[in-house]
């Protein structure tokens, strides 16, 4: 465990200003995309459950339900969209 | 316990994501200009790329709940979901692949992705929330 934790210390004595802006950029960005895809996954999953029960409730209805499920799955994946160009441009630009 | 049935009926996603690829052929072109007379040529083929990475997450998108609709309700859960993490995953793949290319603009390529994909939902929200609300108004099929 010393060993381990000299080598960071080390390590960490050779990181420059730049190298630490660097890993900052990396981490926000990745936590940036990593959280704007979980409440979509969330919605999604959800969305597709609650659609599974309409049709299975009520099957003439079906064509409208996965209508309005296409749609919704759509723009519940523009929230995760957004995140991920949030990310590109932290990342890359 | 009944074992799970495919889903009757026709397909509405694939007719949703004709509408919308026709719907982008016709913005498509104004997009395109717009974004290069700000950015120039980079940033019309990189709207022009944006565009073409949309279509194909709703194309993608439509093809693989259809087929799994007619298979299972269960598949489909399943394919909605795992086929949202994989879409996410092609459009990063798509974009890391073209990042450091000299005609990538990020910041057109960016907007692009998010103003397509919101403004062609809602312009196919418009149409179809009128055919639910007003079911007469839908051709009726020949007798």
């Amino acid at each position: 465990m010393s060993i381990l934790a000299q080598a960071a210390a080390t390590a960490a004595e050779g990181l420059q200003k730049a190298d630490y802006q660097a890993i900052n950029g990396a981490t926000n960005a990745g936590l940036a995309y990593g959280l704007a895809a979980i409440g979509p996954g969330i919605g999604i999953g959800y969305l597709v459950g609650q659609s599974v029960q309409a049709m299975a409730r009520q099957p003439e209805a079906a064509g409208m339900v996965r209508t309005t499920m296409f749609l919704g799955i759509a723009f519940t994946e523009a929230l995760a969209l957004i995140g991920f160009v949030v990310f590109i441009l932290l990342k890359f630009v | 316990m009944t074992s799970p049935s495919a889903v009757e009926g026709p397909a509405p996603e694939t007719m949703i994501v004709r509408d919308i690829v026709k719907r982008a052929a016709i913005i498509a072109p104004v997009l395109v200009l717009v974004f290069g007379l700000i950015w120039g040529v980079d940033g019309a083929l990189s709207t022009a790329y944006g565009l073409a990475i949309v279509v194909c997450n709703f194309a993608l998108a439509g093809a693989l709940l259809s087929w799994s609709a007619s298979i299972s309700p269960g598949l489909m859960m399943g394919v909605a979901l795992f086929g949202y993490l994989i879409r996410l995953a092609l459009i990063f793949l798509a974009i890391w692949l073209v990042r450091d290319a000299s005609w990538v603009a990020l910041v057109p390529l960016g907007i692009t992705i998010i103003v397509a994909h919101l403004g062609l939902l809602f312009w196919e929200m418009r149409y179809i929330s009128a055919s639910l609300a007003f079911p007469a108004l839908k051709p009726s099929p020949p007798k």
